[in-house]
């Protein structure tokens, strides 16, 4: 087997198109995805994580466009593909589970129809029975302890955890090798979300299934990403082994994002160290680093030119400090 | 020892009627809060923690129980009496977008409940509102811009604002972070925090995020199923939680620190409906300690250790002993 990653996002740009000329949504955004392996984005509003996700399967919403930059999947440049081409991509080898399944999911047709349909459509050639017997299996696989009983059900008769369980069932009925997932527990209870992070974490170790999980909960991605990567203002701003990031965020805006979120456990202040300020949006992106107006360490450089994503001990960071090997 | 509490909510009690068949929301929920002091309910959609508000503060006619604010019956008081108390006892939503009116200048949506009251003179009223801007941290150039301008933080900022008017004494905060960015969150809750000292307010928080409960509240009441399953101080519940629907959703909440130190605990099923509320414990479906008696006989809130109390028939005495 190759040692080539599974997926490949090289510089990708999207802009959106506005009267006054195109501006950038996401910005020159680059990171690897291994086979098997769990990578996550993640990113306030605004920071362009979702559009970095449905950049890389084609389904970008109207007005916005691909301008640059590449999506490699196992070497072949998927936002190339049109069409036909695409479906046989998106589905097959990648699938996806959006945050509410409600709106992902036909209404008036039962999940086992929904998700035999997907298998029937990736692979035409399977039997009736076989289709039937891939459904079992899937809804077994996702917790679904009675499948038969819930092949039969309607999406309005589930729950939002079962919902979103039988999505991920039908998002995988192609056996892609890549799940991409974005916000897929926002919507659901604290017990319930756990649930759902659990049954991604099972499938991927059983299935050797790699999954990028979208998320503003950085809580979520420490036991569950082998790397993450944090994006701010359509750019990317550090990228690292999960364990590592966390421990030693080399970002000043990772830095501040993982103070200021509240715990719950470990040494209580009342207050919390906040980060000054609203994350930016398209329209208000400043010329330099995009975090120089928030940024505690902000220096001359910063409003002026924007850092470059760059290696840096095994991790990755886009921040003029770290060049001047300030931070070591 | 303790003085009157503020509010002091007694056996409160909700039903709807929901196509002909009855749903009780709240049963038989009790409470109360002292003056400076700021209780969280949490809990899980559908555990009736905003029912429970709402009937507090009478803003929903509760079916039963006994709602005292300030030493006066609120649920038998006349309704000019209980529109006076009410001055006292302010809101402050999740959405901040679709709680202010996007017609009005950021000025006027704080300046309304003083013309409303018609509390000092139209000056005194247009300076006491850029002072509240001021106190929640809003630039006086945004006073005549719309909400709709503004990000969701300064939102809610103005929504702080619009409700510290009146000058209450009670605020009932009903997710007011939940829809905010993380780096904005936290700017939120040390406004709070810095605001209940500052104003002596108390606050009714309700929340599902239990890591933001553990910054802001003194003691926590945690609902199932429309009723509290266990209450105490933070320190107790947090630390020591007795009941294992509270030890499961401590376990439950992500976290952000990579060595952290409780054993996570992953709950089968959904919280259940009210419509099917079960005979005995209202967690017994969920519950990995549930035995024939929990079937049987639902357990009541009693007093577990000082300061905490608990519904359960198979507390959890050892912190250790999640399992």
């Amino acid at each position: 087997m190759s040692t080539r990653p599974l997926l490949e996002v090289r510089a990708l740009t999207t802009v959106l198109d506005r009267p006054g000329g195109a501006v950038p949504v996401i910005n020159s955004v680059s990171f690897d995805v291994g086979r098997g392996e769990r990578v996550a984005i993640v990113g306030e509003s605004g920071s362009g994580k979702s559009t970095t996700a449905l950049s890389m399967i084609g389904l970008l919403p109207r007005g916005l466009r691909h301008q640059a930059g590449q999506v490699l999947l196992d070497g072949l440049d998927i936002t190339e593909l049109r069409g036909e081409q695409m479906q046989a991509v998106r589905g097959r080898r990648v699938g996806v589970v959006f945050q509410d399944p409600l709106h992902s999911l036909d209404p008036v047709v039962t999940i086992g129809v929904q998700i035999a349909a997907v298998a029937r459509k990736h692979e035409p050639q399977l039997r009736r029975r076989e289709v039937q017997e891939r459904v079992v299996e899937l809804l077994s696989d996702v917790g679904f302890a009675s499948p038969a009983e819930f092949m039969g059900r309607y999406p309005h008769q589930l729950s939002g955890g079962m919902r979103q369980r039988a999505m991920i069932a039908a998002s995988l009925a192609g056996r892609p090798e890549l799940l991409i997932a974005d916000e897929p527990t926002s919507a659901l209870d604290v017990t319930v979300q756990a649930q759902i992070i659990d049954l991604l974490e099972r499938l991927s170790e059983g299935r050797g299934l790699a999954v990028v999980l979208i998320t503003h909960d950085l809580g979520l991605v420490a036991g569950f990403a082998h790397r993450t990567v944090v994006m701010y203002g359509g750019t990317v701003v550090e990228v690292g082994a999960t364990a590592e990031l966390f421990r030693r965020p080399l970002h000043p805006y990772t830095e501040g994002l993982l103070a200021c979120a509240p715990r719950i456990d470990g040494p209580l202040d009342e207050l919390l160290v906040a980060i000054p300020g609203n994350p930016p949006t398209v329209a208000s992106l400043p010329a330099g680093c995009t975090f120089a107006p928030r940024c505690p360490k902000v220096h001359d450089r910063c409003s002026a030119q924007r850092p470059e994503l760059q290696s840096w001990q095994g991790a990755a960071v886009a921040c003029h400090l770290v060049e001047k090997g300030v931070r070591s | 020892m303790s003085p009157v509490p503020l509010l002091d909510v007694h056996g409160l009690v909700k039903d709807f009627v929901v196509r002909r068949k009855k749903l009780r929301a709240v049963d038989n929920v009790s409470f109360d809060i002292s003056s400076g002091e700021t209780l969280a309910l949490v809990g899980e959609s559908g555990s009736g923690k905003s029912t429970a508000a709402l009937c507090a503060t009478l803003l929903e006619k509760p079916t039963g129980g006994s709602v005292r604010f300030d030493g006066t019956d609120m649920v038998a008081a006349k309704p000019s009496i209980r529109r006076r108390l009410r001055r006292d006892i302010q809101f402050v939503f999740q959405d901040p977008s679709s709680s202010l009116d996007p017609r009005m200048t950021v000025e006027e949506i704080v300046r309304e409940p003083l013309d409303i009251h018609r509390v000092g003179t139209p000056d005194e009223r247009r300076q006491r509102a850029m002072k509240l801007l001021d106190r929640v941290g809003i630039d006086p150039a945004a006073a005549q811009r719309r909400p709709a301008s503004l990000s969701g933080g300064q939102r809610q900022r103005i929504g702080i604002a619009r409700a510290l008017a009146l000058r209450p004494k009670l605020i009932v905060c009903d997710e007011p972070v939940s829809a905010l960015d993380v780096s904005v969150r936290a700017q939120i809750i040390n406004l709070l925090v810095e605001l209940r000292a500052q104003e002596s307010l108390s606050y009714l928080f309700i929340a599902h995020d239990l890591a933001v409960v553990r910054h802001i509240a003194d003691r926590v009441a945690v609902l199932y199923l429309g009723t509290i399953v266990e209450t105490g101080s933070k320190a107790e519940v947090f630390g020591r939680p007795a009941h294992p629907y509270t030890a499961a959703l401590l376990s439950a909440v992500p976290s952000a620190e990579p060595d952290r130190t409780l054993e996570r605990i992953v709950l089968g099923g959904d919280p259940p409906s009210p419509f099917d509320r079960p005979e005995g414990c209202v967690f017994q479906q969920r519950c990995w300690r549930a035995d024939e008696l929990c079937r049987r006989q639902r357990p009541a809130l009693v007093e577990f250790r000082p300061g905490q109390q608990t519904a359960c028939h198979h507390p959890i005495d050892d912190p250790g002993a999640t399992t």
